[in-house]
């Protein structure tokens, strides 16, 4: 029996209807009084020296409140990367300058040259193509391995090289690792493209920055995962604004799948035009100026070998990747080919003996940074293509290979520095096989090959490290924040709740999860909780919203925070009833003397708390508002198993997606129903890579997909119903709620099990195909099927 | 400029335009109809669908002029005349057919000139409709879900939940 | 966009009176123009709205011709069905949304290299009726984005004979939607016709190989290994000049099977 509340409850969402009535409030439907508007002048070519640029007839132009460039910015900090990557050598990765409007140079198409601000849009259009701007062209480095050639041209003249860093890890088990390559009895080995990817919220990215003049206050209203983390860094590093003198809104964001997390130049342009020009100043991203202005994800090219012994045990693993940074460090660009990528090499399986390196390259393209599962589904994809391709190479059953090399005990501390807290690999495969229908398979593949259809199934498992993350641990690892999260809880008057958070809901749910667990704990109806986020001048200093942390860290700070409040309502409450407070239980909103029938209500207490005059003033003080910060112990540890079946069209090449099955173990789950969605959503990201999209640059750095006539992004008609299952539930062992996160999991886990799934039909119509690189586009796969 | 009047939600509405203005920037700006949502600039999203005289459209790719003198319908008018979501709308939230929320006001409008053409689609016909309506959250599973729950369907079978 | 000034004149006469004004231009439904004009790749001075003109809309059988209005939409010509290959290929241009918008005589006008309606009007050997005369489509289609079309002139309907067969076969290109193969096959009194779109590089054109195969056995069997020449095929992104030739020999198979 379904719960109806609380903790495992599928409540509907609340946030729905706003949503479902027109009454959303994103970014761009807010106007502010006298606002005035920003169009950027972006480079058209990939790599150039600036030698001029002449505003004198644009100023002249009308409507126009101010043109900047670049010398506008000289005395202002660049954008700021918040990871530091340490090399193989111990030296830090080199670190080039981010200017918020280019200066001297522009480094890919889309960097900001200029920025006219306007009465409106069009006129800011109209001065924009009157800016007269000399562009010396230099040749674009656009292949990384053209980028690390002797010679190559470089991105940063002040850098050394394109190189901004050659990552081993654990370095010091190279010899052991290659030792065991020479005494394996099978090695495999595949080379493979994790393409780019463009993120593509459906919500463009705005920013609107307004300034008071009389308070010295500037607001950024902008669509972000984590207004805190913008706040810090923007007020701190880019524009020196003073954390008190800094509000940033991130209100209704239409998605972000991490490419909201990041700080942008539009951003602190518009917080410092605001001040500059004594009005608002709204940019609104079109969709166009997202791709070349969004920061793009993945882009890795990887060599990966698999060494197994005679019993097709895995014995080594080692990889080498070139990761595109592109033009300049985005804000966490350089943890996500490293820490969020080395470290999962593990996958689920007891390998132990693994070296990944990882060179970082600079490149005339957009800046790549995490993209929905940062890493993990790069190191995912490499490791479960590599054991199918082992597998077939050795003529077993990839899912007997799989459950023959899975991680049974725990905690399982890896060869990559991670520890598994909890997992139960054989039984989400175990759930999975029953998902799937694989005794069915032969049957279905007969009937699409009597129809002149090539069949495939395609199986994977996938583990994450969510929950991101310790913070003495990161600190360790080059980030240059903590990664905690908080939350205050207060109780009002009469017993509602606002609970102010530092995760960002921007899809997920946050504002009818959340309360189903301080519901929960206090035995009270969920509606008489609000969430509040979103405000840094209203929500305690949280890191916000990615690497599937919100309820594994803000909603263990959540947990914190209403512990503390119920410790205290306890002593109110047992003054209230004259007992100890050590004696008072509180159950579905009632607090009674154990073993009596005395009892107080919720809200007679916290009404105490606030009009205290039957109260215990000397040992406690008034009202009821706690905080707490939390810091998790570890990562968290979801894992699963998915499989695919494909029909492939051999007079084509086109793909389609027949069945879709995933398992997976989240741990506690607080809404089943979010946590279906969060899945589909994720699967649905990942066939669009397995299938669909892919951001192509030509070779002078033109982007050749530089909008959705081009760009492929995954429709109703691409993918099919996907069958879920999260009944395998390994608690996570370090936080309160037990809870592991979901929102990465389908995009992490599902493109190996396509691909596999067309190399699998590919090869039962007698292919010799052994891997086709993402996208398996009908083009693609028609040349692989004809080479 | 010049002046245009169209019936919007059934309360009519007039304004000054440009021969350019959009008819998604008029109910946007000049209404305050910020629902509708502008997602691309290639026509191809669909946060910004409308009905024009019962017919679904881009409303990013039509001219405010063209829709001088027509009946405009956007998500605001949608819910019942007590404030209470439509059958569309409730069936959304119901199976949980939106997440971040962008593009649910095309998808609602979509479905809903799906569904008057076509009181009962199948999966493949819904699947098909939405060609021209791009969810990144979703993976579209609900969505599709919602409108045959909307139609009357039984859902209960779809895939294992 | 640019601005421009709009109007929106009810008579085919007046339209031709606006459009003779310098840098006026004709707008049908503009589900391609208004793209365009987003991007500020075209400055118009004046569009002129052709959407206002009844006698330019709407779906006509005179005998054994199909006369559809310039301004009709495609989703009217969907629900036609007078033609059922023509109804079935307008039923899938673009998006619902889009068919509720784009018109025939935009769509022949503009002659997108990918888009649906060419390969309809020249596989079905339709007439072009403009405001001054009438041109065969085989004189009509000039390469990509290029038509007979004189400046001002506009599309007021386009004449289709019924065919005793057709079928109309679109492979997506997978992020536009737009054909990146369509072969429309027509059986007709005169004879076989094959209209391929997307392909080439000088836009839609008639496969003439096929259509020799196919005026002795109608039927797919007789095109087997057929293709035509990769050279002057499109080559992009999503598929390479040899790719598009072999789906044109695939799409026109199963064009030739459809008609049955």
């Amino acid at each position: 029996m379904p719960k109806d509340h609380g903790i495992g409850a599928s409540p509907k969402r609340r946030e729905d209807v706003r949503f479902l009535t027109g009454e959303g409030n994103y970014t761009d439907d807010m106007n502010i009084h006298g606002q005035a508007y920003v169009h950027f002048l972006r480079s058209d070519v990939a790599h150039a020296t600036i030698t001029g640029i002449d505003t004198s007839a644009a100023e002249a132009m009308p409507g126009v409140v101010r043109i900047f460039t670049g010398a506008d910015f000289e005395g202002v900090g660049g954008l700021p990367c918040g990871w530091q990557v340490t090399d193989k050598h111990g030296e830090p990765m080199q670190e080039p300058a981010h200017p918020v409007l280019a200066q001297g140079k522009v480094r890919h198409v889309g960097d900001p040259i200029a920025a006219v601000v306007a009465d409106s849009l069009e006129q800011a259009r109209d001065a924009a193509e009157a800016i007269e701007v000399d562009l010396e062209e230099l040749p674009a480095v656009v292949d990384m391995k053209a980028a690390l050639e002797e010679g190559a041209t470089k991105v940063h003249d002040d850098l050394t090289s394109n190189l901004c860093y050659d990552w081993g890890f654990v370095e010091e088990a190279k010899p052991e690792v290659d030792a065991a390559f020479e005494r394996a009895a099978h090695v495999t080995t595949l080379e493979l493209v994790n393409q780019r990817m463009v993120a593509n919220p459906m919500e463009p990215r705005v920013a609107i920055g307004d300034y008071n003049r009389a308070t010295d206050e500037h607001t950024l209203y902008t669509t972000s995962q984590n207004p805190h983390v913008i706040r810090l860094l923007m007020g701190a590093f880019v524009l020196g604004i003073p954390e008190h003198k800094l509000r940033v809104v991130a209100p209704d964001v239409g998605g972000g799948f991490g490419t909201k997390i990041f700080h942008y130049a539009e951003e602190a342009f518009c917080t410092f035009a605001a001040k500059a020009c004594n009005r608002p100043v709204k940019w609104t991203s079109s969709r166009s100026e997202a791709f070349m202005s969004d920061a793009h994800g993945r882009d890795h090219v990887t060599k990966i070998e698999l060494a197994l012994d005679a019993d097709n045990n895995f014995i080594a693993l080692r990889t080498d990747t070139l990761a595109n940074m592109g033009a300049y460090l985005s804000t966490f660009a350089p943890s996500v080919p490293t820490w969020l990528h080395g470290t999962l090499m593990a996958g689920n399986y007891k390998t132990p003996l693994i070296h990944v390196n990882v060179r970082a390259v600079f490149t005339n393209t957009v800046p790549v940074d995490a993209y929905r599962g940062a890493g993990r589904p790069e190191a995912t994809f490499q490791l479960e293509r590599v054991i199918d391709k082992a597998a077939r190479e050795l003529g077993v059953d990839p899912i007997a290979l799989r459950r023959q090399n899975f991680i049974t005990e725990f905690p399982y501390a890896t060869p990559v520095a991670v520890e598994y807290d909890t997992g139960d690999y054989h039984g989400t495969m175990d759930a999975l096989e029953r998902l799937m229908d694989r005794d069915g398979f032969a049957a279905r593949r007969a009937e699409s090959e009597a129809r002149g259809k090539l069949r495939g199934l395609g199986v994977n498992c996938y583990i994450e490290a969510c929950g991101i993350a310790p913070s003495n641990l990161v600190g360790q690892l080059g980030a240059r924040a903590g990664l905690y999260d908080a939350a205050t809880v207060r109780v009002n008057a009469t017993g509602s709740i606002s609970v102010m958070v530092g995760a960002h809901s921007h899809g997920q749910g946050h504002e009818t999860s959340f309360p189903q667990v301080v519901a929960d704990m206090i035995g009270i109806d969920e509606s008489q909780i609000d969430i509040v986020h979103g405000d840094s001048s209203k929500i305690p200093f949280g890191m916000g919203t990615y690497g599937s942390r919100s309820i594994a860290v803000c909603g263990s700070a959540m947990v914190r925070a209403t512990e503390k409040i119920i410790s205290k309502a306890k002593k109110i409450a047992a003054h209230l009833l004259e007992a100890s407070d050590a004696d008072i239980e509180l159950k579905d909103g009632q607090f009674t003397v154990a073993g009596t029938d005395k009892s107080v209500a919720w809200g007679d207490v916290t009404l105490a708390a606030y009009v205290p005059h039957n109260y215990p003033l000397e040992d406690i003080e008034p009202g009821l508002e706690e905080t707490a910060f939390y810091d998790p112990a570890n990562f968290t540890y979801p894992s699963g198993a998915y499989a695919c079946e494909v029909e492939v069209d051999p007079d084509t090449g086109k793909v389609t997606i027949e069945r879709f099955a995933a398992a997976d173990d989240f741990g506690n789950i607080i809404n089943p129903m979010i946590v279906d969605g969060q899945v589909h959503g994720g699967i649905g990201q990942g066939i669009g890579q397995a299938l669909l999209e892919n951001c192509v640059y030509d070779s002078d750095g033109q982007l050749m997909t530089g909008s959705y006539m081009d760009y492929a992004m995954p429709r109703a008609d691409d993918v099919p119903f996907y069958a879920v299952d999260h009944s395998s539930q390994t608690p996570c062992t370090h936080n309160p709620l037990g809870v592991k996160g979901c929102g990465e999991a389908g995009a992490i886990g599902s493109p190996p099990s396509v691909i596999n799934a067309v190399v699998d039909a590919l090869q039962s119509g007698g292919h010799n195909v052994t891997h086709i690189d993402m996208p398996a586009s009908p083009a693609r796969v028609w040349a692989a099927m004809n080479q | 400029m010049s002046q245009v009047t169209m019936t919007v939600n059934g309360k009519t509405a007039s304004g000054t335009v440009e021969g350019r203005t959009l008819l998604s920037q008029f109910l946007r700006e000049n209404l305050n109809l910020t629902g509708t949502h502008v997602g691309c600039d290639t026509s191809q999203c669909g946060a910004c669908v409308v009905h024009v005289d019962g017919k679904a459209v881009k409303s990013c790719t039509m001219l405010a002029s063209e829709a001088d003198g027509a009946s405009v319908d956007t998500i605001e008018g949608q819910a019942n005349a007590d404030g209470s979501l439509n059958t569309i709308q409730q069936a959304f939230q119901d199976h949980h057919g939106l997440q971040c929320g962008f593009c649910t006001p095309g998808m609602v409008m979509s479905a809903a000139a799906l569904l008057k053409d076509n009181p009962k689609p199948s999966e493949a016909e819904i699947r098909d409709y939405l060609e021209g309506n791009i969810c990144r959250c979703t993976g579209y599973h609900n969505i599709v879900k919602a409108i045959m729950a909307a139609s009357g369907q039984d859902v209960e079978a779809i895939a294992a939940e | 966009m640019y601005n421009f000034d709009f109007v929106k004149p009810s008579s085919i006469a007046d339209a031709v009176a606006a459009l003779g004004e310098e840098d006026a231009q004709a707008l049908g439904g503009g589900q391609t123009l208004i793209p365009t004009l987003k991007q500020r790749l075209a400055s118009p001075t004046t569009l002129v709205s052709l959407s206002g003109i009844p006698e330019m809309k709407g779906c006509c059988l005179d005998g054994n011709t199909l006369s559809i209005g310039g301004a009709t939409i495609h989703a009217d010509v969907a629900a036609d069905g007078t033609i059922p290959a023509l109804s079935d290929l307008a039923a899938n241009i673009g998006d619902p949304a889009v068919r509720n918008r784009g018109t025939i005589g935009g769509s022949l006008a503009n002659n997108d290299p990918s888009a649906c309606y060419p390969a309809a009007a020249l596989g079905l050997g339709a007439t072009i009726v403009t405001n001054a005369r009438e041109i065969a489509a085989d004189d009509y289609f000039q390469g990509m984005f290029t038509t007979a079309l004189d400046e001002g002139e506009i599309i007021v309907n386009v004449k289709f004979d019924k065919p005793e067969a057709a079928n109309y076969q679109k492979f997506e290109q997978p992020a536009s939607r737009f054909a990146l193969v369509g072969v429309f096959v027509a059986k007709t009194a005169d004879g076989v016709r094959v209209a391929v779109t997307g392909a080439s590089e000088d836009g839609v054109f008639r496969w003439s190989a096929a259509e020799d195969a196919l005026n002795g056995n109608f039927s797919a069997d007789a095109l087997n290994g057929m293709a035509p020449d990769a050279d002057g095929m499109i080559s992009d992104l999503h598929g390479t000049s040899e790719y598009r030739a072999h789906l044109v020999g695939v799409m026109t198979r199963r064009a030739v099977a459809a008609c049955g």
